[in-house]
C-alpha cells in the first residue's frame, strides 16, 4: 500500500517542509466549552501521539461529538488550545486545519457521484487534472470501492457509503482523521467487520486518528488509547486494559464492564492490599486503592471476580434469581439477604435459580474488585 | 462561531427589507392618524363613523370565514378520496383536481362570468331549457364571490391534506385498527389529529387570501363591499386620509386572524413517522368502479370548464355573440391581434419582463437571507425572518396603497423618492409581495440541508464561496425553483397591487384584460385570459419537470 500513498505523502513532506512518515501529533491542551447554560467540555488536555488512535467513548451528553467538533474546528473552545506537532491550530478555520472528518451520517453530497465527492477535497488542494484522478482512484481503491467513480451515493449501500466517507476524507492526506460515530449507522453484522477493516487501514496509513463512540466494545477495538469523558470532564484515559482494570473513579468503574456494588467496611491495610469486612466476614482486596485505612466504603466487583460455591461457612450468601447464558458461561444474578443484588460469572452449570449459594472472590481477584470511598461520581 | 464579522452583513439586510416592507406600511399608518403635521382621530372617527365602512368590514370577516369553510368541504373530502382509495385515472384525475391553481384570480373571474353569468353558457342553457325571458339569477353579491373563492381556494386544503396523509405512516393507521377502532375513530381520534398542522395551515391560506381577494368583490360586488374593494374606491374619490385607516383595519383584522390560527397551532403534534405512507385501498366492486369513473370524470370536466370557457371565447369573434347559446363564429383574429398590435402585445411584455425581475430580486435577497439567518446564525435573523413574511399577512390592496404613499415623494432624507409613475414601482411591488413566496421555500430548503455537508466541504479546505457554488445552491435547487415558479406566476397574473399602482407604460396583462372586457371585447380579453393561464400552466410543468430531474 506503500507503493498506492508513496508518491503523495513524499510531495505531502515537502509542501510541509518537515517528514511525515506517520500522521502528526496532536495536543489538546485545557480545551472547555460552553453552551448557554450547559458546561459541554470542562478543561480536556489529551496527548494523541502520531499515528496512533484516540477512542473519545461516554454516555450520551458527556461532551465527546463537542471536542471532536472543537478539534476540527467547526466549534471554537471558549479557552484552551489545539496543537499539531506541537503548533498551535486552535484560531484555523476547518479548512486550514487539513483534518479528514468521517460524519456521522456520512454527510455525503447527494448530488455528486462517488468520483467527484471523493476529488472535491483533493480539489480544494488545487490537485487538477490526470493527478486528480490518480488520487481518486488511489483512495477508492484504499477502500474496496475502485471502480465506482461514477456511481450515485443513493445507488450505495450503508456499509459503501461508509466507505466512500472514509476515502473522501482521506485523499487530501489529512494530517488528523476525526470519526464521529463512524460505525454506527451499519448493521450490527457489518460492524464488527468494518471495525477490524477500518484499525487496519489506519494502521497501514500510520494516520493519527481521533474518534468518537458511544460502545464500550467498539473504543477497546479500534482505539490504542480510550478517552472516557463524563459531564464534559475527563474521567479517565489510558489503553482499554488500564481503564478496565484500573478505574480511576466508581464512574469508570460502572460505566466500563460490568460491576455490582455492596457497602464495606476497611478495616486496615496489608502489603498487597486492603482489608476490609463485608458482612461480617473479612475479605481482603489487593492493590491499591484510593479510601482512608478505615471507615466505610463500597466495593466494586466484576462478575469474573468472584465464584459460586456452597452456602455453607460462606458471609456472603443468596438465592441465584436469573441465570443468563452467555456464551461460553454464565452469569447468575444472585440476590443476597438484604435485597441488593450481585453479578457472579461462572460455568453453565455452577447453580440453578432458586438456589441458595454462597458467594467467595476468586484468588486473582485482582483487576475485578475495586474500592471507592463515593457510591458514584466523577 | 465568528459572530462579528456577520453583524453589520445582518443589520445591513434588515435595514434594507425594513425599508422596503415596514417603512410603507409605517407611512400609511401615520399618514391616517396625522393631519398638516399634528395628530388626529378625525379619519378614525369617520371610519367608525360611517355604517358602510363597519359593514365592509364585517363582509370582508364573513366572506373570509365562509370561504374557509366552503374550501374545508369541497377538498378535505377530495383529498381523502384521491390519496386513501385506488381506481382507474387516479393519478390523472388527482392532479386535475388541483388545476383551478392555474388560473390567476382575475381570469377566473373572467372564466366565471362567460361560464355562469347572466349572459353565460349556463345561463343560456338554463333559459333554453326552461323557456325563460331571463336567466334566473344574477351573477353578484357574496354568492357570486364565495362561488369563486370556493372554486379556487379547496384546492389549498387539498394539497395540503393529501400531502400531509401521505406523510402519515401506514403502521399509525394499523395500530388503530389492530387496537379495535372503527374507520370512524381512526379518523376522529388519529387521523384527523395527526392532520392538524395541514388543516391550519390550508385554513390560514384559505382565510388570508379570501380576506385579501381583490378580483371577485371588485367585479361581482355590485353594492356589496368589502374592505379591500372599499380601500380603492376611498382612495379614488380622493379621501385620502380615511383609506389609510380602512387599510389599517384591514390589516389589524389580518394580523387578528393571523394570530389566532398560530395560537391553535402552538402545540405541533410532531409524529417520528418514519415508515412507509399507506398504499391506497383498491376499489374492485365493478359497480363502485363505474360510479366512481363517472363521478371522478364529471367532476374533473367540471373543474375544467372555466378553463375550457375561457378557451371556447377565446376564438370569438368581436361583436359576434349576442344571444346565441353557443358563440356561432370562431376566429384566431383575436391572438393575432395579440401578437401583431404593438397596443395590445405590451401588457405581455411588460408582464413578463416585471414578473422575471422581481422573481429574481426576490430570490436573490431570499437566499442572501436564508445564508445570514439559517447558516451564519446572523445578528437581527429574528427580524429579519418576521419582516419577510409580513408582507403575506398584509393584504395586497394594502401594501399598493402604502407603497404608493411612500413612493410620491421626495425627500432622499427619509428615504423617500419618486417612484410613482415611474417604471419601477410595480415591479418592486410584485418583488416585496414575492418575499414570503420566496423565503418561505428557501429558508425551508436551508433548514432541510444537513448542516454537516457545509461542514463537510469546509474540513475538505473548500471556504465559504466554494461551498456555496458547489453544495449549498445545487442542493437548493429544488426549493429554488419551487419558490420562484410560484412566485413568478403570481407576479405575472398580478391584479390586486397592478390595479393601484400601474402606469398606462406599465400596464399588465390584467389590466388589459379588465378593459378589453369594459370595452365589450370578450374575445380578446379571453386570449389575454388564455395566455396567461397557459404561461402559469408552463412554468408549473417546467419547475415540476426540473425538479424531477434531481
Amino acid at each position: 500500500m506503500d507503493g498506492v500513498l508513496g508518491p503523495a505523502r513524499a510531495e505531502y513532506r515537502r509542501a510541509d517542509g518537515h517528514a511525515m512518515s506517520s500522521g502528526a501529533a496532536l495536543g489538546l491542551e485545557s480545551l472547555s466549552k460552553r453552551f448557554g447554560e450547559v458546561q459541554a467540555v470542562k478543561d480536556v488536555s489529551l496527548d494523541v501521539p502520531a499515528g496512533s488512535i484516540l477512542a473519545l467513548l461516554g454516555p450520551s451528553g458527556s461532551g465527546k461529538t463537542t471536542l471532536l467538533r472543537l478539534l476540527a474546528g467547526f466549534e471554537m473552545p471558549d479557552a484552551g488550545e489545539v496543537l499539531v506537532n506541537g503548533e498551535r491550530v486552535t484560531r484555523l478555520s476547518p479548512a486550514e486545519r487539513r483534518f479528514g472528518m468521517v460524519f456521522q451520517h456520512y454527510a455525503l453530497f447527494p448530488h455528486l457521484d462517488v468520483g467527484a465527492n471523493v476529488a472535491y477535497g483533493l480539489e480544494s488542494a488545487g490537485v487538477r487534472g490526470p493527478e486528480l484522478a490518480r488520487r481518486v482512484q488511489e483512495a477508492l481503491a484504499l477502500v474496496d470501492l475502485a471502480g465506482y467513480e461514477r456511481r450515485g451515493i443513493s445507488q450505495l449501500s450503508g456499509g459503501q457509503q461508509q466507505r466512500v466517507a472514509l476515502a473522501r476524507a482521506l485523499a487530501p492526506e489529512p494530517r488528523v482523521l476525526l470519526l464521529d460515530e463512524p460505525l454506527s449507522n451499519l448493521d450490527p453484522s457489518l460492524r464488527e467487520r468494518t471495525r477490524a477493516e477500518l484499525r487496519e487501514l489506519i494502521k497501514r496509513l500510520q494516520i493519527t486518528a481521533v474518534f468518537v463512540t458511544h460502545e464500550q466494545d467498539e473504543a477497546f477495538d479500534l482505539g490504542d488509547q480510550v478517552a472516557l469523558l463524563h459531564s464534559g470532564r475527563l474521567a479517565q484515559v489510558g489503553t482499554p486494559e488500564e481503564l478496565y482494570g484500573q478505574p480511576a473513579s466508581p464512574f469508570v468503574a460502572r460505566f466500563i464492564g460490568r460491576s455490582s456494588m455492596l457497602p464495606v467496611t476497611v478495616t486496615g491495610r496489608t502489603p498487597d492490599g486492603v482489608t476490609v469486612t463485608l458482612y461480617g466476614q473479612s475479605w481482603e482486596i489487593p492493590g491499591h486503592h484510593p479510601v482512608a485505612d478505615a471507615g466505610p466504603a463500597w466495593l466494586y466487583m466484576r462478575p469474573e471476580a468472584m465464584y459460586l460455591s456452597e452456602p455453607v461457612g460462606v458471609a456472603l450468601t443468596g438465592v441465584v434469581a436469573r441465570r443468563r447464558f452467555t456464551g461460553s458461561g454464565a452469569a447468575y444474578v444472585v440476590t443476597l439477604k438484604d435485597g441488593r443484588a450481585l453479578e457472579v460469572s461462572g460455568p453453565l452449570d455452577a447453580a440453578a435459580p432458586g438456589q441458595a449459594v454462597g458467594i467467595l472472590p476468586t484468588r486473582r481477584g485482582d483487576g475485578g474488585l475495586h474500592l471507592f470511598e463515593n457510591e458514584m461520581t466523577a | 462561531m465568528r459572530r462579528p464579522r456577520n453583524a453589520w452583513q445582518g443589520l445591513l439586510l434588515a435595514a434594507v427589507l425594513t425599508w422596503l416592507v415596514v417603512y410603507p406600511l409605517l407611512l400609511t399608518l401615520m399618514r391616517g392618524l396625522r393631519e398638516q403635521g399634528s395628530w388626529t382621530l378625525r379619519y378614525v372617527h369617520e371610519f367608525l363613523a360611517r355604517p358602510t365602512e363597519l359593514s365592509a368590514l364585517f363582509n370582508s370577516l364573513w366572506i373570509a370565514v365562509a370561504s374557509v369553510v366552503l374550501a374545508a368541504m369541497i377538498g378535505i373530502p377530495l383529498a381523502f378520496f384521491f390519496e386513501r382509495y385506488d381506481f382507474p385515472g387516479r393519478r390523472w384525475l388527482g392532479a386535475m383536481v388541483a388545476l383551478p391553481a392555474v388560473l390567476p384570480p382575475l381570469v377566473g373571474v373572467v372564466s366565471f362570468i362567460f361560464l355562469f353569468g347572466e349572459s353565460g353558457f349556463i345561463a343560456h342553457l338554463v333559459r333554453r331549457l326552461f323557456s325563460l325571458e331571463q336567466a334566473p339569477w344574477r351573477l353578484e353579491g357574496a354568492g357570486a364571490i364565495l362561488l369563486v373563492h370556493a372554486y379556487s381556494m379547496y384546492v389549498y386544503f387539498y394539497l395540503f391534506v393529501r400531502a400531509g396523509l401521505a406523510g402519515i405512516d401506514a403502521a399509525v393507521w394499523e395500530a388503530s385498527a389492530s387496537l379495535g377502532a372503527g374507520r370512524g375513530r381512526t379518523l376522529r381520534r388519529v387521523v384527523l389529529p395527526l392532520l392538524r398542522p395541514q388543516l391550519v395551515g390550508a385554513a390560514l391560506l384559505t382565510f388570508m387570501t379570501a380576506l385579501a381577494s381583490f378580483s371577485a368583490p371588485y367585479i361581482f360586488g355590485g353594492g356589496f363591499r368589502v374592505m379591500t374593494t372599499q380601500i380603492v374606491s376611498t382612495r379614488l374619490n380622493g379621501e385620502d386620509g380615511l383609506a389609510m385607516v380602512e387599510t389599517i383595519a384591514l390589516t389589524i383584522l389580518a394580523l387578528i386572524g393571523l394570530w389566532l390560527l398560530q395560537r391553535t397551532d402552538a402545540t405541533d403534534v410532531t409524529g417520528g413517522s418514519k415508515g412507509v405512507s399507506p398504499r391506497p385501498i383498491p376499489v374492485r366492486s365493478p359497480v363502485w368502479r363505474t360510479l366512481i369513473a363517472i363521478g371522478g370524470w364529471t367532476l374533473a370536466a367540471g373543474l375544467l370548464l372555466p378553463h375550457l370557457t375561457l378557451l371556447l371565447v377565446s376564438f370569438v369573434p368581436v361583436g359576434t355573440w349576442t344571444t346565441e347559446p353557443l358563440p356561432p363564429a370562431y376566429t384566431v383574429a383575436n391572438y393575432l391581434t395579440l401578437l401583431h398590435d404593438p397596443v395590445r402585445a405590451r401588457p405581455l411584455v411588460n408582464s413578463l419582463w416585471m414578473a422575471t425581475l422581481a422573481t429574481v430580486g426576490a430570490l436573490a435577497l431570499s437566499v442572501l437571507a436564508a445564508i445570514l439567518t439559517v447558516r451564519r446564525r446572523a445578528t437581527a435573523r429574528r427580524w429579519i425572518e418576521a419582516v419577510l413574511t409580513m408582507p403575506w399577512a398584509v393584504p395586497g390592496t394594502v401594501f399598493a396603497i402604502a407603497l404608493a404613499a411612500a413612493f410620491s415623494v421626495r425627500e432622499p432624507l427619509a428615504l423617500r423618492f419618486v417612484l410613482v409613475g415611474t417604471l419601477w414601482l410595480l415591479p418592486l411591488a410584485y418583488l416585496i409581495r414575492n418575499l414570503p413566496i420566496t423565503s418561505r421555500s428557501i429558508l425551508a430548503g436551508f433548514r432541510a440541508l444537513d448542516p454537516s455537508l457545509d461542514e463537510a466541504s469546509a474540513s475538505l479546505g473548500a471556504n465559504r464561496s466554494r461551498t456555496l457554488r458547489r453544495i449549498t445552491l445545487p442542493l437548493l435547487k429544488p426549493a429554488i425553483i419551487a419558490g420562484a415558479t410560484l412566485a413568478f406566476v403570481t407576479a405575472f397574473g398580478d391584479f390586486v397591487t397592478s390595479v393601484v399602482l400601474y402606469t398606462y407604460d406599465t400596464r399588465p396583462v390584467s389590466l388589459e384584460i379588465l378593459s378589453s372586457l369594459r370595452q365589450s371585447d370578450v374575445g380578446v380579453a379571453a386570449a389575454y385570459g388564455v395566455v396567461l393561464m397557459l404561461v402559469s400552466a408552463a412554468v408549473f410543468a417546467l419547475g415540476a419537470g426540473q425538479r424531477r430531474v434531481e
